[in-house]
Parts: structure tokens; sequence; C-alpha cells
């Protein structure tokens, strides 16, 4: 029954969807706006709708249904209820039933903005979100149905949703469990977070087709889209740290980025929405380059759906299972059609959209983010190239070829040496028009304390010359934003009688984006300090010790204690080591690699013990031990200096978003202003 | 006589030095590759089924035999490349972690350059031409026509600066 209500309010949706988006049509071209505003209607009922849904297949997750295929296939009896609801999004059905529901939960805030100024948007903004919408419902009714149930018909075991005639409806006694590489805290939040980034990305760019389609070139769609967008891109800058984060913790390779295609599927979208907010930026300050957020969001846009297709399409094992995939070249009919009307509604309107606007200077601050933009492009593009190259490869030569880190590493290093230089620059640019000499003058003392800041290091023995230019560009990004800070405090203070905090505050207060922007940059410098630290200076040692035994790596001594091994209560074998970390002959900690082993799933997940400080990290994972323990376990371990900065660095990033999205009356201020100079034109 | 005596201990102190390399070897030989050794080399390698996993981080049995392979390979006294090249004869160019750079890989390698240096080259002129663009040109003849201000005084550019302070208090 409950599967029946789940499926029959997902086709309901479907049906309210496609009402929808022809209802926006007919009310449009019509100009009936009550056909609009029933449109409007069924935006706003597709949330509801699509929550009855995946409430039912929550409820059947919670209750142990295994006659339905999903749920054998994401639970098992001894899973508990909080990874039962993270099993949701466990498998492939799932997970595109929960894009659709977060997507109609977006566009059902959507819905309830005050329209009065953008009535014109609306239809198309409807169309857009709805379109997307359908799309995702149309896979999930009809291929890749959550609640396709087994049915016993003549001995034969069959997967349907209607009940097939003569056929008795079974279920499995359990069901195979959630993948226990899942099972982690991480993993918990991380889909999540990365759905909100990737679906928050379409609102946007369904002002920006809105925008295009009526023809309406000033920059309300961009005031209206940035805050979804920098929404956006905070959820999906945190998806990718906590699929980091859980690569760290679970994966046990002693690292946190492999340029595995999925991982570069979700960074793509990051690439072009960080690209887009930027351009945001040169479009709002000196009304410029207006049709690069346009191209940028598209491809934003189509690089979300990519980046689910590529996943959920099996392109990734080859291009035969990519052929046998149900929902694959539906997928990629989508991306063209949308790529390509998107792209020709732009090329309608190029001339309307084109900017008045020159660059005058190499080191304005717009000439400078417009820099930073291709950098970030020129990383989208090799990322992108290096993700379908081995599909290419074997349909031209037959042959699989693996692109893997070493590729991308080579791009990825000066891109992000450039991306460093440029941050270390754009706080003292100022827009429009910047001379060499008055850039010299703001640069010096930071350049001075950053050559101090690597004093230290190299004296030390870091001899390595890209890492020192690393850190050297790290120390002058900190420095320059240090002075910067210091100086408009200073010149606030001049004039005024206030105390340093209320200084402070008022000028917060006053320039939020700016300081949102410093905030934000600064942890992007702490998390190349972590990238630094890892790619550099990473060092890893393996070693079968006998218990009491120990080995040394970088300044540590790590001591193997004993093994236990013991059955959690939640259906998991554990084999945990105890080891003492010490330095200098002193004991400082303890700590526990083990491995879990899933008896559901029978699958077993290598959890590393780790100390974590500062300045490094000391890494262990038990990658066997004998049947004697006294005999030995072998461990992996590793040195990786600084990285702990790089999670530092999201937690700086979060706070600098917070920040931007605070209410700020200077920048509606400079809206209005802007405004009334588009509405003179 | 004496001269023979030198010679006899010359060649007993070799045999001597040789039969104490000897089990050294042996020993050597025993202790084998390191498992860092084989890491080194597993770390360069992906195996056909754990897709994108490196060699030394997999956990999987198949994954195990092809480091204890690597680990006999070396102990036969194998190199890096000939270990690798094996591997590759074995099971295709999808077991290094780039594509091999020769025939039709090389595309992988030389469409992000073209990009690269398209786009700069791009940029380039495209930032020449805004900075040349008929308006701003127009502009830069007015300036030209435009008489020479004075220097302000110290007194001008203090007002002004009163008067900015003031509006942004606004």
């Amino acid at each position: 029954m409950v599967a029946e209500i789940g499926f029959g309010s997902l086709f309901i949706s479907l049906i309210v969807s496609v009402y929808g988006l022809i209802a926006a049509i007919y009310g449009e071209r019509n100009h009936q706006s009550r056909w609009v505003l029933s449109a409007n209607q069924a935006l706003r009922l597709v949330f509801p709708l699509l929550t009855v849904s995946i409430g039912a297949l929550l409820f059947l997750i919670l209750n142990n249904n295994f006659e339905v295929v999903y749920v054998a296939s994401v639970s098992s009896l001894n899973m508990p209820a909080y990874l039962k609801i993270t099993a949701i999004w466990g498998g492939q059905a799932g997970s595109m039933l929960f894009w659709s529901w977060l997507l109609a939960g977006f566009g059902f805030i959507v819905s309830f903005r005050k329209w009065e100024r953008d009535q014109d948007l609306l239809p198309w903004v409807i169309v857009i979100c709805l379109g997307t919408i359908a799309f995702f419902v149309i896979l999930n009714t009809f291929f890749e149905n959550p609640f396709v149930r087994y049915w016993q018909v003549d001995q034969e075991v069959v997967q349907s949703f209607i009940h097939p005639s003569g056929g008795i409806q079974i279920a499995p006694r359990n069901g195979s469990g959630l993948n226990p590489l899942l099972r982690h805290p991480g993993m918990i939040i991380h889909p999540p977070m990365q759905y909100l980034g990737f679906v928050a990305f379409i609102v946007p760019y369904a002002f920006a087709m809105a925008s295009l389609i009526t023809g309406r070139s000033d920059d309300r769609w961009i005031q209206i889209s940035r805050p979804w967008a920098i929404w956006a891109w905070l959820f999906l800058s945190l998806g990718l740290i906590l699929g980091a984060r859980w690569a760290y913790d679970v994966l046990g390779w002693g690292g946190y980025w492999g340029w595995d295609p999925v991982e570069n599927s979700a960074l793509m979208p990051w690439l072009s929405g960080t690209a887009f907010l930027h351009a945001v930026l040169i479009q709002e300050k000196r009304d410029m380059f207006k049709q690069w957020p346009i191209v940028l969001i598209i491809v934003t846009y189509n690089l979300v759906i990519f980046g689910t297709f590529l996943t959920r399409s099996g392109l990734l094992s080859s291009v035969h299972s990519f052929a046998r995939s149900k929902i694959g070249p539906i997928f990629l009919v989508f991306i063209a059609l949308t790529f390509i009307a998107s792209f020709w509604l732009l090329s309608s309107r190029w001339e309307k959209f084109k900017s008045r606007q020159v660059l005058t200077s190499f080191f304005s601050r717009e000439a400078l983010i417009l820099i930073s933009i291709l950098l970030f492009l020129g990383m989208l593009v090799t990322t992108f190239w290096g993700v379908i190259f081995p599909n290419l490869s074997e349909l031209v030569t037959g042959q699989k070829v693996t692109v893997g880190p070493p590729f991308y590493e080579r791009v990825a290093a000066p891109i992000l040496g450039g991306l460093l230089m440029i941050m270390v620059i754009c706080p003292l640019a100022v827009w429009s028009f910047v001379s060499f000499k008055h850039l010299g003058r703001l640069l010096w003392k930071p350049f001075i304390l950053s050559i101090l800041g690597i004093i230290l290091p190299v004296l030390g023995g870091l001899t390595k010359i890209p890492a020192v230019i690393a850190f050297w560009l790290v120390s002058f990004v900190l420095a320059v934003n240090a002075f910067e800070f210091i100086r408009r405090t200073r010149l606030r203070r001049r004039n005024r009688s206030e105390t340093l905090v209320q200084s402070l505050l008022a000028a917060f207060q006053r320039n939020k984006r700016s300081y949102s922007a410093m905030i934000i940059h600064v942890g992007m410098v702490f998390m190349a300090l972590g990238i630094i630290g890892i790619e550099f200076f990473q060092t890893e040692t393996q070693a079968t010790l006998a218990e009491g035994q120990e080995l040394q790596l970088a300044s540590y001594t790590m001591e193997y204690d004993r093994l236990d091994i013991f059955d959690a209560p939640d259906d998991r074998n554990v084999a945990r080591a105890v080891v003492l970390v010490k330095r200098d002959g002193q004991v400082i900690d303890e700590i526990y690699p083990r491995r879990d082993f899933y008896y559901d799933s029978n699958q077993q997940v290598t959890i590393p013990g780790v100390r974590s400080t500062l300045l490094d990290d000391f890494y262990t994972i038990l990658v066997d031990w004998k049947a004697v323990t006294s005999e030995g376990a072998t461990f992996k371990v590793y040195h990786n200096p600084l990285v702990k900065w790089l999670w530092i660095g999201a937690w700086v990033i979060i706070v600098g978003v917070v920040v931007a999205s605070l209410p700020d009356h200077k920048s509606a201020w400079v809206g209005s202003k802007t405004r009334g100079r588009d509405d003179h034109r | 006589m004496i001269t023979d005596n030198k010679i006899i201990s010359w060649i007993t102190l070799v045999i001597l030095l040789l039969q104490s390399l000897i089990p050294a070897s042996a020993y050597a030989q025993d202790s084998g590759p390191t498992d860092d050794d084989v890491n080194a080399i597993a770390k360069q390698l992906y195996c056909p089924v754990c897709e994108n996993i490196p060699l030394d981080a997999c956990g999987t049995q198949a994954c195990e035999q092809w480091r204890g392979i690597i680990r006999d390979k070396l102990s036969e006294g194998w190199t890096e490349d000939q270990i690798k090249d094996y591997f590759v004869a074995q099971y295709g160019d999808r077991v290094l972690a780039e594509p091999p750079r020769q025939g039709f890989n090389w595309v992988v390698y030389i469409v992000p350059m073209v990009i690269f240096v398209g786009g700069g080259y791009l940029f380039y002129k495209g930032f020449k031409q805004w900075r040349t663009s008929e308006q701003d040109r127009s502009v830069r003849r007015e300036i030209k026509k435009a008489p020479v201000p004075e220097k302000p005084s110290d007194e001008d550019i203090k007002r002004v600066e009163q008067e900015l302070m003031r509006r942004t208090e606004d």
C-alpha cells in the first residue's frame, strides 16, 4: 500500500509538472496571467507530492519492507535508523528521487518569492524548473522506479511494480545493507550537500534563461540569482570537502583527492560556478562582460546534469555499459538539447547583452578577476578532457586508458599558483584602472613580510623549489590580506572616536562583500596550505610488526601494542589494532587503525588511526595481520604535514559565505543605483 | 718463496672476502624487496577491476596478488620499467596512471595545451582590442583635447577627502 502511495504520488507529480510547463508557456504566449499563476501553483504542488513519495520510500526502508527491491538493496535489519535514512540516497533510484525532491523544494521556495517586479521572468523560470523536475521524475517513473517489488511467478522471481498475473509478493529475509563505505558520518552529510549545491545552481540558470528569452538585459537576473549561487557554491564546496574528508577517513589511502571521475564530476560544476560568481561581480560593479555570467551559468547547469549523468549512466565503466544503460542515452539527449537550446538563445541575444564598457588596465580588478575566471576555465577544460578521454580512446582505438592524478596535477599546480598570485594583487587593485606604481606602493610591505615568512622553513631545510614558491605565495596572500585589513581599519579610525571593536564591526557592516571575499580567500589559502603539505611533503612506509615492535616515520615512532578482534552490535566484525605513538621516546598518543567486516553485505572497510595536529597527521592503516597476532600485523603509515589546514580552511570559507549572505544595506543601495542606471538607458 | 707465500695469503684473503660476501648476498635475497619497494611501483599502477584506485592502496585479493607479482619480479632483479611493461603487456595501457605518449594518446596531452595557448592568445588579442575600441579611442581624444587641469592643492585634496568621508558616513 505504501509503495503504491509513493509511486502514485510520484506519477501525479509528473503530470502536475508537465501541466505546469504547458500552462506557463500557454499563459505567456497568450498574455493570460491566470495560466501563469496556475503554473506557479503547479510548481508549488510538486514539492509536497514528491515529499509524500520520498516519505513513502523512507517509511518502507525504516520498516524493513524488503519486498521492495530498492529497500532490499540498500538496507538491512541491523542497520541503525540514521543509516536507514541515508539509504534513501544510497542507490541509484533513491538518489534520483532525492535529487528531484530537493529541486522541487527549491522550486517551492522560488514560487513564493515576490514576483511583482519580475512578472515577465516568472513563466520562464517555472518552465526551466518544472522542465528539469519533469525530466528527473520521468527517469524515476519509467526507468529507475524505487518502488519496484519482488514477485514470484511460476517459480521465477520477477521485479515489477505492477502485480503480475498469478504473481505472489515475496521478500528476502534480510536486505544486503548499505555499502559499508557509505556508513560514515561524512557520507551521511556529503550527498545532501553535493545535491543541494547541484540543485541550487538550477535556480540562477532558470533566471538567466528567463532573462535571455524575454530579452531583459539589465542585471536583475543577477541580483536575484546571486544569493542562490552563493549558497549553491557553499553547498557544493562543502560537498567536495566532506567527500574529501570521507576519502581521507574511510578509503584508507592516505590522501583525500584521487582525481577520480566521480570526484571530477563534482569538481567541474564547482569550477564553473566559482567562475560564475566572479563574473557576476564584474557585471555588478563595472557592468562589463554581461555575456560571461550567462555562458558560465549555462555551462554550470549542464555540468550539474552531466555530473549526475556521468555517475548514473555507466559511462565511467565503459562505453559498452553506457550503451546498455537504460537512462544513459536519455540523459545525453537531455544535456545536448538544453546545451544547444541555451547557446542558441544566447547567440540570438548576443548583441543585446554586449557591454559598452572596456577594460583599461591589466592590473585593474576586473582584468585580474577575468584572468582568474580563465584559470578556472582552464582547469575545467583539462578536467573535462581527462574525464571523457578514456571513453574517446575506447571508441577510437578500442582500448581504454586511465587518466590519473599525474595528468591533472601537472595543470592544477600552476593554476593554483596563478590563482594565489591573483589573490595577492586583487585585494589591492581597484576597479577600472590601477597603475603599476600604485600597486607597488601597496605591495612592498606585505612582500617583505612574505619573504620573512619563508625564511624560517628554508633555514629549516626546505629545499624543494616549487614548495618554496608555494609557501611564499601563501604567506604573501596572508600578508596582503592582513595589511589591507589593518589599513582599512586605521583609515576608518583616523577620523572617528570609536573603539577598535566598534570600528571593526562598523567596517564589516559597511562592506560585507569585500570582507567576506577576504575571509573566503583566506580560507582558500589555508586549504592551499593543506594541499601543499600533502603534495610536497607526504612520506609513507609499510612494514610488518610483531607486538611490541616499533616503526619510525618522520619525527614519530609507532609501537604496535596489540590487536583486538570482536563482533560489534551492528553486525560487523572489528579487527582493531592498538598503536602507541611516540616522540622522543615518550608516548604522546594512542590510535586505533581498524578493519570492519560487515556480515550483511560481505564487505570490509579499512578505517585509519590518525593523530592529527595543526602541524601534521600521523596516519596508520591496518593492512593485514597474522592469525596468531603475536606474529605481527602489517601497517601502512603516512606522515601528512599540514593537512589539517584543509579542513580548517573549509570552516573559514563557511564563515565567509555566512558573512556574505547577511543583509547588506550598502549593496542594496548600490543595486538600486545600478537599476536606476539601467532603467535610464 | 716469500713472494709465493704472499700470493697465497692474498688469494686466501680474496677467497675469505668472497666467502664473507656469499652469505651476505644470500641474506639479501632472503629478505627480498621491502613493502616500500613494492608500493613505490604499485602506486603507479591501476588494476583493471578496481577502477581509479592505485594498486598500492587497493585491498582486494586480486590487487594483493599483483603486489605479490611485483615483489617476485623485484627479487628476480627486474627494474621498475620492466615490471610496468610486463603489466602493460598483460592487461593493456589502462594499468598505467597516464596514457603512454604514443599514437592516439597524444591527443589527451595536446588538446589542453592547444586550448591554453589558444585561449591565452585570444585573451591577449581581446584585451588589446578592448583597450583600443572605438569608444575608448574617442574618450582618449576627448582627454587630449581637454585642458590640462592644474595640480590640486593640499587644501583641495583635504576638502575632497572630507567630502568623501562625509558621504560614506551617510
